[in-house]
């Protein structure tokens, strides 16, 4: 009897986060079907720039970043920052959704990849090839109530060259990032990136970040603060200078406005 | 889940104390609604909703598993899921209800009849009485209704920033086939 046993229903937990982003790096969600994100995030410079700088506001870096969903699984984007001129190019998998009811399943699991290139020029100019770089994810999560999510995100960067010859050219990180509730539509979150250790040059520090979402209708604002400035997978966790102990924390924000393309159906009111 | 447990507890009274030949379930149902502002327009569908009919004593219920409605924008039905109808606290809307008209549901034809019960959405039970159509057949049931569900009779807020957006009544048109019920 269908009616009176709840098997045959299975619940979906949507929306562990509200943004493709936890913060710099990628969360679980992806881009709904035919819907298309437009992406605008900044990073200002360091807050320990003083009043002269007006605590970093005077110089920032930016993203313009488009994301696609093919379907409501699978997303495909691309992006450019000013910071190195780079373009990056993405793709993301949900392979399993979190559920209860008759499929019960406690973690959702998104696969990332993603190409980057910087084009900044340089002396000697260096070939496409030795200013690529790949990054591969494995975005676990979980929504453990209606308030909280947490993610890990193991991680594996491969830089044909590195910026500091001694330095590994493929890199293994992993990063943890969760979210908290305030009301229904805003939240705090956290993002740590750990890059673990004999891998790159030591004056490079661990990506961390902190944000306050608010969503909007069909907008979410992010405003954050982090040590990096970068905002490409290459950038951020293999590549921060900045130490949040010595002030080197920069003000951001990520703002993301959906757009759907579904073709409008008549409807008999 | 006290919901659920009312509901087991209501189809269990059918089972027992009435006939199994008088007893209908539903085998397909489509339920949708739609909201027109000049701002936007949301429609939603759903066809993943249960019913059971008996026809000895003339006893209705619905229920439709929230997270189920299908938006064409993926956003709004996060929002919808997330914000308004809060579907992961109260994953079902039901319906529990008689049909008020005496008929013999039996009989082959077109009845139009009015259901009065309890219509729970949003996890607010609200007093109403629907009015709908059966169509009767040889061994099949249908039923349609429409009717209108006001946002704020069942506690759910529309923050101030879109309000323009979303109608305050919300149209919904639902539609059953039955079969007999068959263990």
């Amino acid at each position: 009897m269908k009616l009176v046993s709840d098997s045959n229903e299975v619940f979906v937990r949507t929306a562990t986060f509200k943004a493709r982003r936890i913060i710099n790096g990628h969360s679980v969600e992806t881009v709904g079907k035919n819907n298309l994100d437009f992406i605008i995030s900044h990073r200002f410079d360091r807050l320990n720039r003083g009043f002269e700088d007006f605590f970093g506001l005077d110089a920032a870096t930016n993203r313009l970043g488009l994301e696609y969903g093919i379907n409501d699984r699978f997303m495909i984007g691309m992006g450019r920052s000013s910071f190195q001129k780079a373009f990056d190019y993405l793709t993301k998998y949900k392979l399993i959704r979190q559920s209860t009811g008759s499929i019960n399943t406690p973690v959702s699991v998104t696969l990332f990849g993603g190409h980057a290139i910087r084009t900044q020029k340089t002396v000697p100019q260096l070939s496409a090839f030795d200013r690529s770089s790949y990054t591969a994810q494995i975005l676990i999560a979980r929504k453990f109530s209606e308030a909280f999510s947490l993610q890990i995100s193991p991680t594996l960067i491969h830089r044909n060259r590195a910026d500091i010859f001694t330095d590994n050219r493929t890199v293994l990180a992993s990063g943890i990032g969760g979210r908290m509730k305030l009301t229904k539509r805003t939240s705090i979150n956290g993002e740590y990136n750990y890059v673990f250790p004999n891998q790159i040059n030591d004056n490079y520090k661990n990506n961390l970040a902190f944000s306050f979402d608010l969503e909007t209708g069909g907008h979410v604002f992010q405003l954050l603060f982090t040590n990096s400035f970068g905002m490409t997978e290459r950038q951020f966790i293999t590549e921060t200078d900045g130490s949040w102990g010595s002030g080197d924390i920069h003000f951001g924000f990520n703002i993301s406005r959906t757009f759907s393309f579904e073709k409008k159906k008549k409807v008999n009111p | 889940m006290k919901q659920y447990l009312i509901l087991v507890a209501f189809i269990l009274t059918f089972n027992f104390a009435s006939a199994q030949n008088k007893l209908y379930s539903s085998n397909k149902s489509d339920v949708s609604f739609f909201s027109k502002t000049p701002l936007q327009d949301i429609d939603a569908k759903n066809t993943r909703a249960n019913s059971i009919i008996n026809l000895s004593n003339r006893e209705l219920v619905v229920r439709i598993p929230v997270s189920s409605f299908q938006f064409k924008n993926k956003l709004m039905q996060e929002h919808f899921n997330e914000n308004y109808l809060e579907s992961e606290k109260f994953p079902y809307a039901t319906f529990k209800g008689k049909i008020i008209e005496v008929l013999d549901l039996g009989k082959p034809g077109v009845y139009s009849v009015n259901a009065s019960g309890i219509l729970t959405i949003h996890g607010v039970d609200q007093e109403r009485k629907f009015s709908g159509k059966i169509t009767v057949a040889e061994s099949t049931l249908v039923l349609e209704t429409a009717f209108d569900v006001m946002l704020i009779d069942h506690k759910i807020d529309i923050p101030k920033l879109v309000f323009k957006k979303i109608a305050e009544k919300i149209a919904v048109n639902a539609s059953f086939n039955y079969i007999p019920f068959k263990k």
